[in-house]
């Protein structure tokens, strides 16, 4: 596995997804949308708790950060499911099997296709909301929130795993079907998970503290394992060939 | 064996029960054009796919370009060796043809300078120079097949294979690519083209083969044009006589001749030989030729003949 040939594919697909104008927006818009939303909601608790906002800020600020996770498994499904549908749909497959390049490059191709954009528009976003957030609560904590254990592991432990586990449903769904539309609808399902995980969260339970999240962390690099498998064997040249449609 | 393209033998696929191609055996040399001709369903696309080591052969063995088929080890080796023109011709339609080129020469790993110089000399030579920063998708069929092509010798494969590459082109664009395959066939690439056409497969190769699931039979046009016609010529003379029709059985052989009115039918194996030993017979025996004619079957009728009889000749 030569990650340079990967990247040769990863680097064609990530012009092509720059030239889909709604694609490239929907990856700025909406880690920018969280962070100026959220923090804006940040400074409005701050402002109208006064002192008192000190006990109860933190939770709130907390389960906004989980909104980067959702969106590192939201984001990437659109652009794997272009990946491989689109080359489907230009019969573009065939040549680029012809190529030197084996079904595993190819594979890591179109899975950093969509992994590396997605995780670089989290990240941005998520410094901004922290700078944003460290700005606005300074006056009540009297010390910096950001950084923290707790986004530590949401945004480098978490948040790329959720990222690999969506872009290899997404994978794995765009090669049973023929459009966006669909592959879109199946992989949607994947971050239903994550949502009920945050509903939990907000409702109180003390779901999502650095325990739990590493726990979950843990549960979802092994389903990211275990779908690697899976998708290597879809992956393969003849069955892309032969079966695919 | 030196020299040599491709060398199978007995290349068999199967999807399920079905058998697409069926012990397939033919050998390839350097710098051959050779066409592969046969119905739809034929196996043309399936022996060609198992050739580039895009699917795996049931049985049989390949050698194509110094790689074994099927051995892993020489997998990549053979890829970056050949060329592939697919049957549907698979463009990044929103890239241009000088972006879909440098993708797939980056693919094959040439570097920067070999790259532009090899993407220039192919899109001049397809005179789409100057369209080199237009979106294939505004581009006309034929000029997406031009492209196509060029994707597939945009490494300088030593072995290019084509697959219908005039279908679906109307006649001028087909007479367009079929220019730049006998350019290639000049600049001494080993061809191998699938098709349907059968002028195109007489015009340009050196060898055909005839598959039918089975091939058929394998040549060149003409000797598959001599070999399974029984090839005739007939002279039509001011007067025939028995004389004369033994004059010339003396030199081509006895119970060939025959005498139709004031013609010669005579029954020839190697036109381009016996003709002119023909015609100085029936001179030496004082007859005057009035015409002398070939009675030959075309590409086409040998074609149609095995297609539907699959009578197998030797
Ligand atoms: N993936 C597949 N699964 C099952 N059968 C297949 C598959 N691909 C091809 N076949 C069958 O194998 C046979 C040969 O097909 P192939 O495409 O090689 O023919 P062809 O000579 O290229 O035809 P055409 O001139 O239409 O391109 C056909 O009967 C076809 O239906
Ligand atoms: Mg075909």
């Amino acid at each position: 596995m030569r990650f340079s040939q990967a990247w040769l594919i990863a680097r064609h697909d990530i012009r092509l997804i720059r030239s889909r104008k709604g694609i490239f927006y929907s990856l700025i818009a909406m880690p920018l949308g969280i962070s100026l939303g959220f923090s804006g909601l940040i400074y409005y608790i701050a402002a109208s708790g006064g002192s008192s906002a000190a006990s109860y800020l933190p939770q709130f600020i907390d389960a906004f950060s989980f909104w980067f996770v959702i969106g590192a498994a939201s984001l990437p499904t659109t652009i794997a499911a272009y990946g491989i549908v689109g080359e489907k749909v230009e019969k573009s497959l065939e040549p680029l099997l012809s190529t030197p390049t084996t079904d595993g490059e190819i594979l890591l191709g179109k899975a950093l296709s969509a992994f590396v954009p997605t995780m670089g528009a989290v990240w941005a976003g998520s410094v901004l909301y922290m700078g944003l957030v460290d700005w606005g609560v300074w006056g009540t904590f009297g010390h910096l929130y950001f950084p923290n254990l707790d986004i530590a592991i949401l945004l480098l432990v978490l948040a790329p795993l959720v990222c690999l586990y969506s872009v290899e449903v997404s994978i794995l769904v765009s090669a049973r079907v023929t459009d966006v539309r669909s592959a879109q609808q199946y992989a949607g399902l994947v971050f239903l998970p994550l949502i009920l995980l945050y509903v939990a969260g907000e409702l109180g339970k003390p779901v999502l503290n650095d325990t739990n999240l590493l726990i979950i962390g843990g549960v979802f690099a092994l389903i990211v394992l275990a779908l690697f498998s899976t998708a290597t064997k879809t992956f393969h040249r003849e069955e892309i060939l032969t079966r695919w449609k | 064996m030196p020299g040599s393209m491709i060398h199978a033998e007995g290349l068999t696929k199967q999807f399920g029960t079905l058998t697409a191609v069926d012990q397939v055996s033919l050998d390839l040399a350097e710098g051959e054009v050779f066409g592969f001709l046969g119905p739809n369903g034929a196996g043309k696309t399936t022996t060609v796919r198992m050739l580039t080591s895009l699917i795996s052969k049931t049985s049989g063995v390949a050698v194509v370009a110094d790689c074994e088929i099927g051995k892993e080890a020489d997998e990549l080796k053979l890829r970056a060796r050949i060329g592939l023109l697919p049957e549907n011709v698979g463009l990044y339609e929103n890239s241009t043809a000088y972006e879909n080129l440098e993708y797939f020469g980056q693919l094959y790993g040439l570097d920067g300078a070999t790259l532009r110089r090899n993407i220039e000399r192919l899109l001049r030579t397809m005179d789409l120079w100057e369209k080199k920063d237009v979106p294939v998708a505004t581009f006309s069929k034929g000029m997406k097949q031009k492209v196509a092509i060029a994707r597939a010798l945009v490494h300088d494969p030593i072995l290019v294979f084509l697959d219908e590459p005039t279908a679906n082109l109307d006649p001028e664009a087909a007479k367009m690519v079929r220019e730049i395959l006998l350019a290639l066939k000049k600049e001494k690439r080993t061809i191998f083209l699938n098709t349907h056409n059968l002028d195109e497969a007489q015009r340009i190769c050196d060898r055909v083969g005839i598959l039918r699931t089975r091939l058929l039979t394998v040549g060149s046009p003409r000797e598959l044009e001599t070999r399974m016609s029984g090839n005739r010529t007939v002279v039509k003379l001011e007067r025939a006589s028995e004389a004369i029709a033994g004059a010339v059985e003396a030199q081509i052989g006895s119970g060939r001749v025959e005498v139709s009115g004031d013609q010669l039918l005579v029954d020839v194996d190697d036109p381009d030989r016996q003709n002119p030993v023909i015609a100085a017979a029936i001179v030496a025996a004082g007859g005057r030729i009035r015409q002398l004619t070939q009675l030959s079957t075309s590409l086409e009728e040998v074609y149609l003949k095995l297609i539907h009889e699959e009578a197998l000749p030797s």
